[in-house]
């Protein structure tokens, strides 16, 4: 048995909180992020920002930073605006959204800054 | 100038047969694979099939004249030889839609399944597709909440949905079974899922099987921050009883149940579905028995037509066959059924085993369930021929790992985030699978175990069923 690892996760410990897509591989670096981007944008999907208290983040709806970004084809945009939200919110989780309006649905979606787990 | 009344046995294809027939929109159509026995011509036992699945008995009688059995009648109106097998041939047959109860899959098939596959003049008989026209499809239910309202309700996006069947299937207590849930949902998996056979036995009834196992759903939720679920099996010995456990579900809060389409029966699936719909539960659907009817490729009911009834009967999750694990599925015929599950309008396609155009309209899809027998090491295949909209699931290949069921979950959690992670950057996943996999692991001490202990498994057995796409 001393062979076995224990799965080290609590209600106690904030760093087992999880945040759906991608939150079981290493935080994405910049120039992953700037391809999920691509990913989206090339899809034809909407991106749009959210962000939200941490203690919050249960809840469907974050707050939406400005409208989603319709039509947007440059990623150096998407990331502008990433940022901007960042500074304005440091202690919030912000994620990005790929909004497929065909399906009337996320296509994706991905947290791109942890705040202060709780 | 009306008929005169003739006693006796007519030929069926005086009446029945009728090659200058063009079908209409609104006709429910079929493909049957015909097994003759020896000496009865093809046309005639077409006509056979086409009237005993509609309004035709053996005989003449005198009340076939007080009605106008040319407008009722089924037609056989096309037939096609069996690629690379003369033992059997295609019959194609026209039903005019007001043969059948709207929003009836139970009724449609009593008609279409019935008496003719007891038919003497048959040696055997394979109901091969359905088209339902969109006038019938409008008439059903439906799944009761869709792939869509699924992931906003569960918020989940972007990715395959991941789940676990409990083992042992049978035997386990109900806190211990609760326990084996937990760990799984606290690893990261979104699902985990009673067996088929798990109702309520003597060792688990299923009351405390529910409690136990919600208890472990909101802890898992409060540890992890995000929504899971596990398919309360409602299946039981009569449809007031799989009510009153459904009822149970959501008084206390659970997400979603599960039911067994085949085994239950389609009366009961249709009420439970519209309840499911009425009371906003998800319904996940097992198709334990569908080998019975579908593995022999001259007898019995193809699994696209079960997929298509569980379609209007209802249901959001349906287990598919995963191509790549331990159960029967041809690869083409599987990437068949799936279209017809989750897409809106599926185009003849012979190759995939598909006979006629099928128009859902509106009616939302389906989530194929990939189950039994796979393990990391498919999760590229997996991700790639199932895409997003599917849910994975890992019974062994989840409880089956050295240090539990948790570490198991994440190893597959891990998995198939790389995967995603890595299609979405334009990899290739089936060609590049162990590269993304053995990278993704350095991150990941449950993954690298985990590719450790299955790596040599494999499952090659050849098809029982193939395609009849093979020239002569």
């Amino acid at each position: 048995m001393s062979d076995v690892q224990d799965y080290a996760s609590s209600i106690g410990n904030a760093d087992s909180r999880k945040f759906e897509t991608f939150s079981y591989i290493p935080d994405l670096t910049e120039e992953q992020t700037r391809t999920q981007i691509q990913y989206i944008l090339d899809k034809g999907w909407n991106p749009v920002i959210e962000h939200t208290e941490p203690e919050n983040a249960i809840s469907n709806y974050w707050y939406m930073w400005k409208l989603p970004l319709f039509g947007e084809t440059d990623v150096d945009v998407v990331l502008k605006e990433i940022e901007a939200c960042k500074t304005a919110h440091p202690a919030n989780h912000v994620r990005l959204l790929g909004l497929d309006n065909f399906a009337q649905c996320a296509g994706t979606a991905m947290v791109v800054h942890r705040g202060k787990t709780v | 100038m009306a008929k005169q009344y003739d006693a006796g046995v007519k030929e069926y294809r005086e009446t029945y047969w009728m090659p200058e027939y063009t079908p209409k929109d609104t006709d429910i159509l079929a493909c049957f694979k015909v097994t003759p026995q020896d000496g009865v011509p093809r046309e005639e036992i077409a006509a056979a099939v086409a009237a005993e699945s509609s309004t035709g008995t053996w005989t003449t009688v005198w009340t076939d004249l007080l009605t106008d059995l040319d407008y009722y009648k089924g037609r056989a109106y096309a037939i096609e030889d069996v690629p690379g097998d003369d033992t059997c041939f295609f019959a194609f047959i026209a039903y005019p839609i007001d043969l059948f109860e709207e929003g009836s899959v139970v009724n449609v098939m009593t008609s279409l399944v019935g008496n003719v596959f007891g038919f003497k003049a048959l040696r055997a008989l394979r109901l091969e597709d359905i088209r339902f026209p969109i006038a019938y499809v409008m008439t059903c239910n439906g799944p009761p909440q869709g792939i869509q309202q699924e992931r906003d309700i569960l918020n989940k996006y972007g990715r395959p949905l991941l789940g676990c069947t409990i083992k042992p299937k049978l035997g386990l207590s109900a806190k211990n079974y609760g326990r084996a849930c937990y760990e799984g949902l606290r690893g990261g998996l979104d699902f985990t899922k009673d067996d088929e056979n798990v109702n309520s036995q003597p060792f688990m009834r299923w009351r405390a099987r529910f409690d136990f196992v919600m208890e472990a759903i909101h802890k898992a939720e409060a540890e992890t921050g995000e929504r899971k679920g596990h398919y309360l099996n409602v299946t039981a010995a009569t449809s007031d009883e799989m009510m009153k456990r459904a009822e149970y579900a959501k008084e206390i809060g659970a997400p979603i149940i599960m039911h067994d389409y085949i085994t239950g029966g389609w009366s009961a699936n249709t009420q439970l579905a519209q309840w499911c719909q009425d009371n906003g539960m998800l319904l996940h659907i097992h198709r334990a028995m569908h080998a019975v009817l579908d593995r022999n490729p001259h007898h019995g009911i193809h699994f696209r037509v079960l997929t298509k009834i569980l379609r209007l009967s209802g249901g959001d999750h349906l287990h598919s066959g995963t191509v790549v694990g331990k159960l029967e599925g041809d690869r083409e015929a599987t990437l068949g059924w799936i279209d017809l599950m989750r897409d809106s309008y599926i185009k003849e396609d012979r190759s995939r085993g598909i006979f006629f155009d099928q128009d859902w309209g509106s009616m939302p899809g389906v989530i194929p369930v990939a189950s039994g027998g796979i393990h990391v090491w498919h999760m590229p295949a997996l991700v790639n021929i199932f895409g997003d909209d599917s849910c994975l699931q890992f019974g062994g290949g989840t409880l089956g790992h050295p240090w539990g069921n948790a570490a198991g979950a994440a190893a597959n959690r891990v998995a198939v985030e790389a995967c995603v992670e890595a299609r979405n950057s334009g990899r290739e996943l089936e060609k590049e699978g162990k590269d993304i996999l053995t990278n993704a692991a350095k991150h990941s001490p449950e993954l690298k175990i985990a590719m450790e202990t299955w790596k040599e498994i494999k499952f090659e057995f050849d098809t029982v069923d193939k395609l009849d796409v093979a020239h002569k």
